[in-house]
């Protein structure tokens, strides 16, 4: 099906199983230790082999020798994979730096080789054996250094709208700030990891993945293969975060390495690798301008964004944060990019948006304490209903709405305007908001429903759950619209041989999947109708019965029938702009004597229309609070300027929120539905909530000791020098 | 490694130059040329309740033993470098990261994993708690927070005193300050902290 119009009244408006809060149906088996991830399938075949990947240890230059022969003679080792015997490599569009490095070394801890042995121990002692001789070259990894070398890549031309400059040198009040952003890692719990299995010519790759058919497509490319001969399973995801989005190397070198020993190959990325083999968010230079009139309208908008990336690689988009966010009619955004010879950068979750409102919501903020407005007032008066650029309607957007319901319930009439004014015992006491903005997108989305004989129904899509709670909402969507009850509904994922979904990324995959089950069960329905003899169109689908006509039959009459669907949405966003839109609150308190933050209280209030199961939509927002705190207080990839690498590259250095660093959290969507946004009427969540709550922390620390700390993460060694006297 | 070494060169560019690996093969007691020999060796453990002998390269650590000699996968590798917590499992009743120790040093010890608390048929009262609460999104920390919450609650019962518990001469309680102090060794990136939380207290609760 098409999604041209807005939906009209259809069987997922009776919510009997959407929309209500549902345990996740993968629920038992992730909690018993019975759900597989890609490095577990061990029954696969019985003679898996291991390998072991070496990173290289330069960032940039030449490999000039490498000696494998005492790698290759060390106890159970099959061979060693290098770029000598791998073949050719190639990269797909969806890979900036090579998988495989050699001759050039093009980043750090790039792979440079990989053992195949016969135990894992095996071969990771037998990768400390391979002697590799680099010629250095000279490279850039500081984005300071580089950013008057940066330009504007050919996909990010300057948005203008009106004179921005003339209006910004006349506004009344003026806030012009710079804010920096560090890298941020994904560090998903599990390790990027693959099983390659041939069988006659045929590859099967178990991967961690969150997007099967983009990932089938690399393989094939990388490999020379026909895409018909490449297979790829991924039932679950030990997270993501746009980290798995492209196939890494241990997919290719357990494709190469099972090829060259004749047999099986199970690899995963050690932890101190990941961070530097794979992906990261680069970190931003960002320069906001508000020009504002004395009561607070927003006259004039800038953001510029420099980051970094490899040569051919993508710019961090952090002026989509501000692009819809205000009205205000003279506008510029300016995005550049500067080449660095770090590690790839790439998306991560709520890529540009993120940082992006790490620092116009910041801005914001100062603005509102420059006029003297209390920050919910300053975001109502420059609330638009229209995008502020294109001059379309939003489909849906309910932000002020959000900030009413989370000023309530949050207490916020409790803050005090002016900074630094209360005091807890031994911390400084401060509340922060900030907007949550976020794109709504959507991709065409297909799936194969089959009514069974025993009247349950099985649904198969390449959709995959990174713990997004996919199997759970495409199962709801199925029981609603077939009407049975959930547990008579079974969903598989993950697997290339079912039909190709959107996948998990960019908060579209909930609406997107979800609208590609209803488009197949849709298509039942009518068999189903057909199959029984009822008019379709005048048929009711509940408890296990399809009705019309004063007629009623058992499913189980209709027999095994199956259909596969698709929904496309070619026709959706000519008349409007499709975004979700929230308010994050925070209040912490900043140790008077240490400048120790501990963040007290969190609440985000979100809309993004029908919300399919509130119990896992609230955990995604959660998830984005907290990946949100981790980057306003924790989170930051250190440069190495010597070496070219991110020198914190594990868990113990990078360091990510943990339990205690987390308070009460609390969620709230509002009710409604946005018929426009999907057959669904409403959109997906994923990276709402990491969208503002940094800026909510920011802001609130401003709010608790008058500090404002524009490089983040507000750490206390730039707090403790400017501390308030106690 | 020896020790009288003079380091004229940082020990990162000793061992990334072009010339390190003559460098470090010159270095005594030590040869880049070949691992050591491996050495294999023999254990004997009750897993879930299961006596289980294994033959093992001394240097199989006994989350690797689990995971691929014994096919239970339900405990996680997620650093291998005990910073995340996603292996623990109950040694002799005791949580203990298992990426962290080498299986042979476990002869004769009792091992409960994540598959040995419970099934998807019949869980474990703390099994259910995360299912009732989603207290968990990929699930791959999941076992690890599970196998640490259930040891974690004994801890607290049995007196064990952490860094926020605000007299030590008196029992310490299973407040949310002290449960989440106990558990910040079990990583959630994708953070359902507050789920977790619900889930361990409830379980508590009906402990108590």
């Amino acid at each position: 099906m098409q999604f041209q119009k807005p939906a009209g009244p259809n069987p997922t408006d009776r919510q009997r199983v959407l929309g209500k809060p549902t345990p996740r149906i993968d629920g038992p088996a992730k909690t018993t230790g019975t759900a597989t991830y890609a490095y577990e399938f061990n029954d696969v075949a019985p003679n898996l082999a291991y390998g072991y990947i070496l990173g290289a240890g330069v960032a940039k230059g030449r490999i000039t020798s490498m000696d494998v022969a005492a790698a290759k003679k060390s106890a159970g080792v099959l061979d060693v994979v290098t770029y000598k015997n791998a073949g050719e490599v190639k990269n797909s569009d969806f890979n900036t730096a090579p998988l495989l490095a050699g001759p050039d070394v093009t980043h750090y801890h790039q792979a440079v080789a990989m053992v195949v042995a016969e135990t894992f121990e095996q071969a990771r002692a037998a990768a400390s054996l391979i002697k590799v001789g680099y010629q250095k070259a000279d490279g850039a990894y500081e984005l300071a250094e580089r950013k008057d070398s940066a330009s504007v890549p050919k996909d990010d031309a300057d948005t203008r709208t009106g004179d921005y400059e003339t209006a910004f040198a006349n506004a009344p009040v003026k806030v012009d700030v710079t804010y920096t952003t560090p890298a941020h890692a994904h560090a998903m719990m599990e390790p990027h990891a693959t099983i390659a299995l041939w069988e006659d010519g045929n590859l099967t790759l178990w991967s961690a993945n969150q997007m099967i058919e983009w990932g089938k497509q690399s393989v094939a490319t990388a490999l020379g293969l026909d895409p018909s001969k490449v297979r790829m399973i991924s039932p679950y995801i030990g997270g993501g975060f746009g980290g798995k989005l492209f196939i890494r190397a241990d997919a290719v070198l357990a494709a190469i390495g099972a090829r060259l020993t004749g047999r099986p190959v199970k690899v995963a990325l050690q932890r101190p690798l990941v961070f530097n083999n794979t992906v990261h968010r680069p970190a931003t230079i960002q320069r906001i301008t508000l020009g504002a009139g004395e009561e607070g309208k927003l006259l004039a908008i800038g953001h510029e964004n420099w980051s970094g990336n490899l040569e051919g690689g993508d710019a961090e988009q952090s002026p989509a944060a501000t692009r819809p966010s205000y009205a205000a009619a003279n506008r510029l955004a300016v995005t550049k990019l500067a080449v660095l010879d770090l590690p790839e950068g790439n998306a991560m979750r709520a890529p540009g948006d993120a940082p992006g409102s790490m620092t116009i919501e910041a801005a914001m903020d100062e603005l509102a304490h420059e006029l003297g407005l209390d920050p919910i007032e300053l975001r109502a008066i420059n609330d638009t209903q229209v995008h502020p650029e294109s001059g379309k309607p939003f489909s849906r957007r309910k932000l002020m709405d959000c900030y009413r319901e989370g000023a309530s319930r949050f207490g916020w009439s409790k803050r005090s305007m002016e900074p630094g004014k209360v005091r807890d015992g031994d911390e400084w006491v401060g509340m922060g908001v900030a907007s949550a903005i976020r794109g709504a997108p959507v991709m065409t989305s297909a799936a194969r429903v089959s009514l069974r004989g025993d009247g349950s129904v099985l649904v198969e899509t390449d959709m995959t759950d990174i713990g997004t709670g996919s199997y759970t909402i495409l199962g709801q969507t199925a029981a609603e619209m077939l009407g049975v009850p959930l547990e008579r509904v079974e969903v598989r994922l993950g697997d290339s041989n079912f039909p190709v979904s959107a996948g998990s990324g960019g908060q579209w995959g909930a609406t997107s999947s979800t609208s590609g089950v209803y488009a197949a069960c849709n298509q039942l329905r009518t068999a189903i109708a057909n199959a029984v003899g009822v008019d379709a169109n005048a048929a009711t689908f509940a408890d296990g019965r399809v009705s019309a006509g004063g007629e009623a039959f058992d499913l189980t009459e209709a027999g095994a029938l199956t259909e596969t669907g698709e929904v496309t949405f070619g026709g959706r966003g000519d008349e409007h702009e499709y975004f979700t839109f929230g308010a994050h609150f925070v209040e912490l308190g900043v140790n008077a004597y240490t400048a120790e933050i501990r963040l007290r209280r969190m609440l985000a209030v979100c809309d993004a229309g029908r919300i399919f199961n509130p119990t896992s939509a609230k955990n995604q927002v959660m998830g984005g609070m907290t990946m949100g705190a981790g980057a306003a207080l924790l989170e930051e990839l250190v440069v190495d300027p010597r070496y070219g690498f991110f020198a914190n590259h594990d868990l113990a250095q990078y360091e990510v929120p943990v339990h205690a660093d987390i308070p009460q959290q609390e969620v709230i969507f509002l009710d409604g539905e946005d018929p426009l946004a999907s057959p669904m009427k409403g959109s997906g969540v994923g990276e709402l909530g990491i969208c503002g709550p940094s800026a909510a922390i920011a802001n609130a620390v401003f709010n608790a000791t008058g500090i404002r700390v524009r490089d983040y993460p507000i750490t206390m060694e730039k707090l403790l020098p400017r501390m308030p006297t106690v | 490694m020896p020790t009288n070494l003079t380091f004229d060169v940082s020990r990162r560019e000793l061992l990334i130059g072009s010339a390190s690996a003559a460098l470090i093969a010159g270095l005594g007691g030590w040869s880049a040329d070949a691992a050591p020999p491996q050495r294999d060796g023999s254990v004997r453990l009750t897993v879930n309740g299961e006596e289980r002998t294994l033959e093992l390269d001394n240097r199989t650590s006994l989350l690797d033993a689990l995971r691929e000699h014994m096919h239970l996968t339900g405990t996680k590798k997620g650093c291998d470098h005990g910073q995340c917590g996603a292996c623990t499992v109950m040694v002799n009743g005791e949580r203990i990261n298992s990426c962290l120790t080498l299986a042979v040093m476990h002869d004769g010890d009792e091992v409960t994993t994540i598959e040995g608390l419970g099934t998807p048929d019949d869980p474990h009262a703390m099994q259910a708690a995360f299912v009732k609460h989603d207290g968990y999104q990929c699930g791959y920390c999941t076992p690890g927070q599970i196998c640490s919450a259930v040891a974690m609650l004994d801890e607290i019962e049995a007196g064990m005193p952490s860094h926020v518990t605000p007299d030590l001469t008196a029992r310490p309680q299973a407040s949310e300050a002290e449960i989440k102090e106990r558990m910040s060794g079990n990583i959630c990136r994708c953070a359902a902290y507050p789920n977790i939380l619900a889930a361990i207290t409830e379980v508590e609760g009906a402990r108590a």
